[in-house]
């Protein structure tokens, strides 16, 4: 089906997504279940991804630097890479599979086994009930995996540099400050959000659309995935210019 | 009662449905049956409002459920329960809170009171202790009764089942159509049952509509049924050896 099929029914699908929840206490309920699933159960993938890249950073950095490169500048590249790229870009498009394909499976199993239809049958917005929380809940938990992550990954930079003996406290602790613009925080955040809500969305976009039997909820969790990460490549490149640009 | 008039329905140019009418009488069990693939799934998914009719309309006691905007149809959409071919229950709940489910948005009773509620229509299935079993630790005949709990949970008026039946022994398929039988019976409901399974048919049918290549070709009350004199529902009822062998011992 064609480009333009799949953005009028997503928009379609938005609409009805879009909307005040029947009931306010069941709402707040699969809310806290959706922060639990998203964002608890992927504080621990997190955090170690962080550890590492950050750790890697550091030394992948002190390799390349030498002569009349200053030593500080090892803590300048891991706060740089973590803030502006890793965090904000690597750690959704991780959690686009993490995350992504759970929704999407979810919901393409709730479709196939008529969970989906047994709810519009009681009157019920069943893209509003299943997905929504599932959005805020994305657009709340995600941006503090990312700040999390950015700590993490900074602070195991410098623990290895200093460990190897590659670089002092010092020295990373004065490349991590200078030069430092608080925008750069901004516009990750900024990213994060925006990268949330498209990986939720789109996920559940292809869950809830799915139709026939497993086969297809396999697919569907597949093409989440894949449509998930290439939106968030797109809206990267085009974040990244409209604010630093 | 339930009635349909001339309703029309395609799928990617191919007609399913063309031109079906039918009355759905309210207190009785009203059977649509027909060969897999001849639209009476289709036929009721337009009937409930799960897919959209090109023609014609359905009427819900004199409301025109196709004409309604989204506000109208959700104030129908109460009134009707539906038990699923595979029950649909919602995995992640409990019996009790699948049955609590429509009351906890929809009622403004207390929360004791839904429960109450749910307990009743629980004990109403004979499942008075399977309230804190998940769908996945019952059977597939349980399943079908908590689907049944859950779908008269509301009091509704309009109950629609799709093949109430399929993957139950013969034994406990009549257990479940008796159960549909007495509630429909018990509510006043108007109850309309999908089902290609003939002794289904024979045990609990009221009126029976025969949808054969996307129209009703045969409708009538079930003791009529087996002298229905349309060669496609012959062919039909009679498709087993058990319903020849019946036949042959009706024919004087």
């Amino acid at each position: 089906m064609g480009l333009f099929f799949h953005i009028g029914r997503y928009t379609a699908f938005l609409r009805q997504v879009l909307r005040r929840p029947e009931r306010g206490s069941v709402f707040r309920k699969l809310l806290l279940e959706e922060m639990n699933g998203i964002g608890l159960q992927s504080l621990g993938i997190v955090a170690l991804l962080s550890v590492f890249m950050g750790a890697v950073i550091c030394i992948q950095t002190a390799h390349q630097i030498g002569g009349w490169i200053p030593v500080y500048t090892i803590g300048f590249t891991v706060r740089q890479t973590m803030i502006l790229e890793f965090s904000p870009t690597l750690i959704p498009v991780i959690l686009a599979g993490k995350v992504g394909s759970n929704i999407a499976s979810q919901l393409g199993t709730m479709r196939v086994t008529e969970q989906i239809d047994a709810l519009e049958i009681m009157g019920i917005n069943s893209a509003n009930y299943l997905v929504l929380p599932k959005m805020i809940a994305a657009l709340a938990c995600i941006p503090f995996l990312v700040i999390l992550s950015m700590g993490l990954g900074i602070g195991a930079g410098m623990w290895v540099g200093v460990s190897t003996g590659v670089s002092s406290v010092a020295d990373f602790e004065y490349g991590m400050r200078i030069d430092f613009n608080a925008f750069d925080v901004t516009y990750a955040l900024i990213k994060t959000c925006v990268f949330a809500l498209i990986i939720s969305s789109v996920s559940a976009y292809h869950g809830y659309h799915t139709s026939g039997g497993a086969l297809e909820v396999g697919r569907s969790s597949t093409k989440a995935v894949v449509y998930a990460v290439v939106i968030v490549m797109i809206a990267n490149l085009l974040l990244t210019q409209m604010l630093l640009g | 009662m339930i009635e349909v008039k001339d309703l029309s329905k395609s799928f990617g140019g191919q007609s399913v449905l063309r031109d079906v009418s039918a009355r759905f009488l309210p207190g009785k069990m009203n059977f649509i049956i027909g060969r897999s693939g001849s639209g009476k799934s289709v036929l009721t998914k337009c009937i409930v409002g799960l897919h959209h009719p090109e023609r014609g309309s359905v009427l819900y006691d004199g409301r025109d459920f196709t004409a309604m905007d989204h506000k109208g149809k959700k104030e129908i959409r109460k009134e009707i329960g539906m038990l699923f071919q595979g029950s649909a229950l919602f995995d992640s709940m409990t019996v009790l809170e699948n049955v609590m489910f429509p009351l906890r948005m929809f009622s403004d009773e207390s929360l004791d009171q839904n429960r109450e509620r749910a307990m009743f229509c629980l004990e109403r299935v004979e499942l008075p202790d399977a309230g804190d079993k998940f769908p996945s630790e019952l059977s597939g005949g349980m399943q079908k009764r908590v689907g049944i709990a859950r779908a008269i949970a509301m009091n509704p008026r309009y109950l629609f089942c799709d093949e109430p039946n399929s993957g139950l022994d013969p034994q406990t398929a009549i257990v479940i159509d008796n159960l549909i039988g007495d509630l429909t019976r018990e509510f006043g409901m108007t109850t309309v049952v999908v089902s290609h399974d003939m002794n289904s048919v024979m045990e609990a049918s009221d009126n029976v509509h025969f949808v054969h290549e996307g129209t009703i070709a045969w409708h009538g009350e079930s003791e009529t049924l087996l002298s229905g004199g349309h060669p496609a529902l012959d062919e039909f009822i009679f498709a087993s050896k058990l319903m020849r062998q019946l036949r042959q011992t009706l024919r004087p």
